[in-house]
């Protein structure tokens, strides 16, 4: 059961184009977009969004800020003005909402370079990879946390590549360049899924907001899977599917509740037989329908070699 | 003790210790490395200047979260977030007078914008700022300390007459001119740096340096007798004793007592 190294050509056989890279395409859209309200001010002086990812004020009335930043500046021991912690308590919210890290793949301007780096080792079949221990990334957020608190300055602040890249982008400084090349060349040739999926802080952040956060991907149609490992082959923390995917015989939901997923979507667009989809956690229909369901008749593959 | 090769009595215990000692290793080496970069980072360059508010340095980079909100409502462009060899730390808001000075806008929005209070909100009037302090960096160079009249930085000052004053002297090349001598008075120099910015010279005569560089505060060891009169509202120390005057015979002092 070795990975995929062309995972999407049964989907779009299947399903056609565009219900096989749906939210792929969306989610390129959202960056996009997210990326144009910070940059219709300095490019055409519309002014949607001012600031970058690590705070900023849309339509001079919505401040937001990055809830790592806040409390790395808290454990520096500074007491923020309110429009931070408003700020700071919007995001929060809205990703409970929304789901923890869907900031990585629908907001994070990291995650195309990222994704593209991803994209390259399925296509020339990169399988080396060094292991690094996803809690690593935990980790790091503490010790930037309490190198905050003894040294008094916004300790990730000063590498954290995913606003440095945002500011280069927005404000034009090259400087933050260098690290999304860096993250780029580690991800492709030293450790799949290296940075976002073991390394980044911001991510681990958002990712505990992600356990308790409402909306979720699902495999409500696990009856249906036929073991082709797509999947597991697109997706950037392949261990949270299984205890969604494979949790038939253990009588585990089949909503993925591991704070780790991205609910980036690939799985629902890249699954041939619709064994997943996005939803809520509050979701009870999923226990009872999809265990009961009749399990499709797994097709033999036609592919392309 | 046990023999290591021995099988643990509890494996997943084991391994949660060596994860644990592991992962904290990491971090904690992780953690060093920041901490190091940050120190590097509080070194800030003489010709970079905060904006208006700012905090002082080593609580401002606890409070900026580099986002740019500043920048973005300086109606001037004189802030500007550091790129690599700008030489504030990466991402900070800063201006560099003789480029661009800072124009004191009265309703201050740079201080407005600052969602973080890195930029201290309690400013609200724009002459209270200290961005920094003008100094004479070169008095072999300035036109009006070699007895000329440029006058320029001292007619550019917004806060003309009180941060910066000619103090006329002597001008003993002439015998018969004076000079005008721009003189700084730190209690009102907000540090724009319209001066600097306007100095004619090639190499500014006058610089705005940061307050840490240039304007300290006086050692607290030393009590200058007439403030401390002044704040315990008198003498502290007992009149002069009265000395007689001790003169050898038929001697008088101008002005002294006649006999």
């Amino acid at each position: 059961m070795t990975a995929n190294v062309h995972p999407y050509v049964e989907a779009r056989e299947r399903k056609g184009v565009w219900r096989a890279h749906r939210f792929g395409v969306l989610r390129r859209a959202a960056q996009l977009a997210f990326l144009a309200l910070f940059l219709t001010g300095p490019l055409l002086g519309v002014w949607i969004a001012k600031g970058t990812l690590a705070s900023s004020l849309t339509l001079n009335v919505l401040p937001l800020t990055d809830p790592f930043i806040l409390a790395q500046s808290l454990a520096a021991r500074h007491w923020p003005e309110a429009t931070a912690l408003t700020g700071a308590a919007i995001v929060l919210g809205a990703y409970l909402l929304l789901g923890g890290r869907s900031f990585c793949s629908w907001v994070c301007p990291l995650n195309p370079v990222a994704d593209f780096a991803a994209f390259l080792r399925r296509r020339f079949d990169i399988r080396q990879t060094a292991k690094i221990r996803p809690e690593l990334r935990n980790w790091i957020a503490g010790a930037a946390i309490v190198v905050s608190a003894i040294s008094g300055v916004v300790a990730w602040e000063l590498v954290n590549p995913v606003t440095a890249f945002h500011r280069a982008l927005v404000f034009g400084l090259w400087f933050g360049l260098v690290p999304a090349l860096a993250i780029f060349t580690f991800d492709l040739l030293v450790a799949k899924h290296g940075w976002c999926g073991h390394l980044c802080p911001v991510g681990a952040c958002y990712g505990a907001i992600g356990k308790a956060s409402i909306a979720r991907v699902a495999a409500p149609a696990r009856a249906a899977c036929d073991d082709c490992m797509d999947c597991f082959a697109v997706c950037p923390e392949p261990h949270v599917i299984t205890p969604a995917l494979r949790g038939e015989r253990t009588g585990a939901s089949p909503v993925i509740l591991s704070g780790d997923c991205t609910l980036c979507g690939a799985c629902v667009d890249v699954c041939p037989e619709k064994v997943f989809a996005f939803t809520h956690r509050f979701d009870h229909r999923l226990a009872t329908a999809a265990d009961t369901s009749e399990p499709t008749v797994s097709r033999p593959k036609a592919r392309a070699a | 003790m046990s023999d290591p090769r021995e099988k643990p009595a509890n494996p997943q215990r084991r391994k949660a210790l060596q994860d644990a000692a592991r992962f904290s290793g990491a971090a904690a080496a992780c953690g060093v490395m920041l901490a190091a970069f940050g120190e590097q980072s509080r070194a800030l360059p003489a010709q970079a200047l905060r904006p208006p508010g700012a905090l002082p340095e080593k609580d401002f980079l606890s409070a900026c979260v580099r986002c740019g909100l500043c920048v973005r409502d300086c109606p001037y462009n004189t802030l500007r977030l550091a790129d690599w060899r700008d030489g504030p730390a990466i991402g900070t808001p800063f201006f560099a007078a003789r480029a661009v000075p800072c124009e004191m806008c009265d309703d201050i929005p740079c201080v407005k914008a600052c969602p973080t209070g890195a930029l201290d909100h309690s400013l609200t009037k724009i002459e209270k700022a200290r961005m920094g302090v003008a100094v004479i960096t070169s008095r072999e160079t300035c036109l009006n300390l070699q007895g000329l009249r440029c006058d320029v930085c001292y007619r550019v000052c917004p806060v003309i007459d009180k941060a910066i004053t000619l103090e006329t002297t002597h001008n003993s090349r002439t015998a018969r001119h004076a000079i005008f001598e721009p003189v700084v008075h730190a209690e009102h120099c907000t540090g724009c740096g319209k001066c600097e910015k306007s100095c004619v010279l090639t190499e500014a005569a006058i610089k705005v340096l940061p307050l840490e560089v240039a304007s300290l505060a006086q050692d607290a060891h030393y009590r200058r007798g007439w403030i401390e009169k002044g704040k315990a509202g008198e003498a502290l120390v007992d009149a002069p004793v009265k000395l007689p005057t001790r003169l050898p015979e038929g001697v008088t002092l101008p002005g002294g007592p006649k006999k």
